[in-house]
């Protein structure tokens, strides 16, 4: 194992409550707090776990978006990222095209692992690790739980609906990862200052030879359906009485 | 016309009933034809299920040693040799859909719809995004093959009454040898399944520990519901990944959804918005949870349930 690839998407931060525009032509985005999708930290941390384990492992974190996500790769960086790569586009990023690039940047860099959050907690596609694996031709383990480095090979533990899954990998191999995985280690003041120094590469889809696919048209966002507030009982046997009314118990 | 292809998940003795959702979900796409196609080793038992579904016109066996469990590496490549007869091809948005479709999609080079919601016409659908705080609606190319999971909580399930044609496919396609099952460790309740119960009770983290949720599977078994769990208790430790409700774990239906100790994080109450009623215990009278709740109850969890379980009576 020598060199592990973490993607990661700039996504609006997860505390922030997101509203939709009144013209109903996207959410407001305008000075809202950006983060690192959680579930890509989770991706992240788990790649420099292998590599404080094992050793001798690079670990590349790559996105692709605004200008901005460099700042999400600084935060990649000060974690313990060795260097980082960004595919700077202003244009929309589909998860095929995220996809695409990624795939991109597999074939120049050749890692043994790719890891992905097995979301992004903004479009919640839960496409692109699974997509990436595609076209890469390699395998995929979705939703992981624990990953088992052991030679050529991973034992992955995945997060199904109705339990855990365990399932062997040939590396190289896709692995997107699920809440349980690990706990991402907190950044120290230090790290932001040492993240300055190491490399981040900005390139292009032209220069990756990546053709930019805009697949799905937004025609229109809405707020969701609102549920109207019930009433409230006093105590437990009002509960009763107002279910057994409703035909619920 | 349309041909819809949907993709059947599961056990090896039972289909899942997100199948029967997802039928009804093909049948909202204007002049479908609907055909449902089962992978396993010997799916003789879940294609007689299948063909039994109203609306379903061909049910597609695609039986072979490698497919007995479902590993989307596995099956994918065969999804894609059945796709090219279809217009649209539909998965669950459960565990087995989302690991398996994306990875068809990207194999047909087309996009995926990720939870389709809503069918608003053959290639314009609605999803969620932001956790459900915000809904697009989405075109895609008619010329293209169309991929979508399909979120089977905005669905009622396709009744029985149908005499679907079965036919047995094999496909002559190389499978790769780089993804092995190994095995696996389930939930194993006798208790219903949270994805399809007409009722479920559920924990957050005021329940404060693991054992505690044992009040909540007594009373659940003695109403026959499902047991849930917000993320945060599962974070804890006190109830299993399976368990959770919300963004990141399942999203459900239910006639009746008792959320006891749940503040209702957003993350959460995107997993319940679809529950006919919502009923809420929570010692905090200013939890976010109460917007949403048909019925709450300001009161103590741990004083609430010995209480509701003994007015329910035998």
């Amino acid at each position: 194992m020598q060199k592990i690839m973490v993607c990661i998407k700039r996504v609006v931060d997860y505390n922030v409550r997101v509203r939709v525009k009144p013209d109903g032509s996207g959410v407001m985005l305008d000075g809202v707090k950006m983060s690192v999708n959680p579930f890509d930290e989770i991706a992240l941390e788990e790649a420099l776990r292998i590599k404080e384990r094992v050793g001798n492992i690079e670990v590349v974190a790559v996105s692709v978006g605004v200008a901005d996500t460099q700042q999400q790769l600084r935060t990649a960086l000060a974690m313990g990222a060795d260097r980082a790569v960004l595919v700077q586009t202003d244009l929309a990023v589909e998860p095929l095209t995220a996809a695409h690039t990624f795939l991109a940047l597999a074939r120049k860099e050749n890692p043994d692992l790719i890891f992905l959050g097995k979301q992004a907690i903004d479009d919640d596609a839960n496409q692109t690790g699974q997509m990436l694996a595609a076209l890469w031709e390699r395998p995929q383990a979705t939703f992981a739980s624990k990953v088992g480095i052991d030679g050529a090979k991973a034992a992955v533990t995945r997060e199904v609906d109705a339990g855990l899954e365990t399932i062997e990998v040939d590396l190289p191999a896709v692995v997107t990862v699920d809440l349980r995985l690990n706990e991402p280690r907190y950044v120290k003041l230090p790290d932001i200052m040492k993240a300055k120094k190491k490399p981040l590469d900005v390139t292009t889809f032209d220069a990756l030879g990546v053709s930019a696919g805009q697949y799905l048209k937004t025609v229109k966002t809405e707020p969701p359906a609102q549920r109207q507030r019930g009433i409230m009982v006093k105590d437990v046997a009002e509960l009763v009485d107002v279910l057994k009314k409703k035909g619920l118990i | 016309m349309n041909k819809v292809l949907i993709i059947g998940e599961h056990d090896g003795k039972n289909l899942n009933p997100a199948a029967a959702k997802c039928v009804t979900c093909a049948m909202a796409v204007p002049d479908a034809e609907i055909t449902l196609a089962v992978f396993g080793k010997d799916t003789a038992a879940v294609a007689a299920q299948a063909a039994a579904l109203a609306g379903v016109k061909t049910v597609l066996r695609v039986d072979r040693p490698e497919n007995e469990h479902p590993l989307a590496a596995i099956l994918a490549p065969q999804a894609v040799a059945l796709a090219a007869d279809y217009s649209h091809v539909f998965g669950p948005s459960t565990s087995f859909g989302k690991d398996l479709m994306p990875r068809v999609a990207a194999l047909l080079g087309v996009a995926q719809v990720s939870d389709l919601m809503a069918v608003e016409a053959s290639h314009r659908f609605r999803r969620p995004i932001y956790a459900g705080n915000a809904i697009v609606t989405v075109e895609a190319d008619a010329a293209r093959t169309l991929v979508a999971t399909v979120r089977v909580a905005s669905f009622e399930a396709a009744p029985n009454g149908g005499s679907a044609a079965i036919e047995s496919k094999s496909l002559s396609v190389a499978l790769p040898s780089h993804t092995r099952y190994v095995g696996a460790k389930m939930g194993g309740t006798d208790r219903p399944d949270l994805q399809t119960a007409s009722r479920v009770v559920s924990g957050g983290r005021a329940l404060a520990s693991a054992d505690n949720f044992k009040i909540l599977f007594s009373l659940a078994d003695k109403m026959g519901a499902a047991v849930g769990a917000s993320r945060a208790a599962v974070d804890a430790g006190y109830a299993p990944n399976e368990m959770q409700v919300g963004q990141t774990g399942k999203i459900i239906s239910p006639e009746m959804y008792i959320a006891f100790g749940i503040s209702g994080a957003i993350q959460h109450l995107t997993g319940i918005k679809d529950a006919r009623t919502i009923v809420a215990i929570n010692k905090d009278a200013e939890a976010p949870i109460f917007e949403v709740a048909d019925v709450g109850l300001v009161a103590d969890l741990f004083q609430v349930v010995p209480e509701f379980e003994r007015l329910l009576g035998g």
